[in-house]
């Protein structure tokens, strides 16, 4: 399942630049409002669901290399925030469903997390 | 080749400066701009234009064009007369003759000679913008006195945009290899790399800037993925802990050595009244409004402690607090080659 199916099928926004999103495969996810446990929860190319939409989400998802963050119940970024995501290569995306939802429905498709 | 080559300095023409260049760039549009978009102002259309065009003459028969046409697999000339550019003619004006059976009409009859020129000396985003506005496939380039010198097309562009990508690519490769060499090539009793970062107060604007400086230096300094990454997470933490609880901020330090890594931080207050208690996962004296951003979670030492090898912390109140957290490193990590298997993370202490 790459992050293009995931982007149609959920039917999230784009927020940032587009990008080969059919490259990216995402090996699992990781669900938190709170930095430090998603510092301590989420691996490398993990998406990350999060309601959280102001400018430390980037830092957090560049440093673990997070490729994209499914930001949650329309919470929306400042332009600031989206101008570092696409500086530091990170995807954000947006939708109007609550994060029980998409955790839901990801998993349902098969995103999984690794043991 | 030297990496820090770079384009000849030249004096931008009077065309130049009325381009975006000359207006001043907020901080908040220098973010927005990707690489992309400066390249395609800082590659000029002589660097990426085909020179060794075909050309044509206005008294050239169109059959004659369309062999060379063919020939070269190419869909349209300029049109040349005493080295000035007088026309262009494309495969479609060619259609337009046969249609007539007018094949061995010259090319003056045909050719278009209401020309879009680009200049050799713009930058790209001029002739890319003259693309999108004419609709047409390629434009003819010329000089200060409108003699041609080439021809553009937007592939000329895309593979100019990719060379010079690929570009940026190996620089960084360059820069990797000389830093990763630094422990190998400066020889003394003991070498330390010290990179230090004021971090003030409150600034949770730049929250997390020093802590991916710090990773990428160390990945440039050679330490493998994993290394760099529990370094990252554990200095995130310390920085952000220096934001959200001391009164000046303080210092963020990197010491790098090649079988350890230290970092360490630094301030003048408030200091922790009691060590044993901010151990603690889920302590946290961080205010409701901090709290609202997703810090506070009271898991910042927690997740030091699980990624570094050691980790001190002394404090008095009223002075101030240091922290020093601790990664020995494969010594495979500093002296150039990369640590082929990296070690398996820590596991969570959360619970336990």
């Amino acid at each position: 399942m790459n992050l293009q199916q995931i982007i149609d099928n959920l039917n999230l926004t784009l927020l940032t630049e587009p990008r080969d999103f059919t490259s990216i495969k995402p090996e699992g996810g990781y669900t938190s409002d709170l930095l430090s446990c998603v510092m301590a929860g989420a691996k490398s190319n993990y998406l990350w669901i999060t309601l959280q939409a102001h400018l430390n989400i980037v830092a957090v998802a560049a440093l673990l290399e997070v490729p994209a963050i499914i930001i949650t119940e329309n919470a929306r970024p400042d332009a600031a925030t989206i101008a570092k995501a696409n500086e530091q290569g990170i995807t954000l995306l947006s939708t109007p469903s609550p994060t029980y939802e998409i955790d839901g429905k990801l998993w349902e498709m098969g995103i999984h997390t690794q043991e | 080749m030297s990496p820090t080559s770079r384009l000849p300095v030249r004096t931008p023409t009077q065309q130049e400066t009325h381009g975006r260049r000359d207006r001043s760039i907020t901080d908040q549009d220098a973010n927005a701009i990707n690489r992309v978009e400066e390249l395609s102002y800082d590659l000029k259309v002589h660097e990426v234009m085909t020179a060794n065009m075909q050309i044509a003459t206005p008294d050239m028969p169109l059959s004659a064009v369309l062999e060379i046409l063919r020939i070269n697999h190419i869909s349209g000339v300029p049109v040349v007369k005493d080295n000035q550019l007088t026309g262009i003619l494309s495969l479609e004006d060619i259609v337009r003759a046969m249609q007539k059976n007018e094949l061995s009409a010259p090319v003056s009859q045909y050719m278009t000679s209401k020309l879009i020129t680009v200049a050799s000396y713009d930058p790209i985003v001029g002739a890319m913008q003259k693309f999108s506005d004419s609709r047409l496939g390629r434009l003819p380039v010329v000089d200060e006195d409108h003699r041609l010198v080439g021809m553009i097309t937007k592939g000329d562009i895309t593979r100019g945009i990719l060379v010079a990508l690929q570009k940026d690519y190996k620089e960084e490769e360059v820069r990797r290899y000389r830093a990763s060499h630094l422990f190998e090539d400066i020889v003394s009793d003991r070498t330390t790399l010290v990179l230090r970062y004021n971090i003030k107060a409150h600034d949770f604007t730049h929250g997390g800037n020093a802590s991916s400086h710090i990773k990428r230096a160390l990945l440039r300094l050679g330490a493998d993925p994993q290394t760099a990454r529990r370094c990252g997470i554990a200095v995130y933490e310390a920085e952000i802990n220096l934001i959200i609880h001391t009164t000046n901020g303080g210092i963020l330090k990197l010491e790098v050595e090649s079988h350890r890594i230290t970092m360490s931080t630094t301030d003048d207050g408030p200091g922790i009244p009691d060590i044993n208690q901010v151990l603690q996962a889920g302590y946290s004296t961080a205010t409701e409004q901090v709290r609202e951003m997703g810090f506070g979670a009271g898991m910042g030492l927690v997740n030091i402690k699980r990624c570094v090898d050691k980790m001190d912390i002394e404090s008095t109140v009223g002075k101030g607090t240091k922290l020093v957290m601790r990664i020995y490193v494969p010594t495979e990590n500093f002296n150039g080659r990369k640590d082929e298997k990296p070690n398996e993370p820590p596991t969570d202490h959360r619970q336990s």
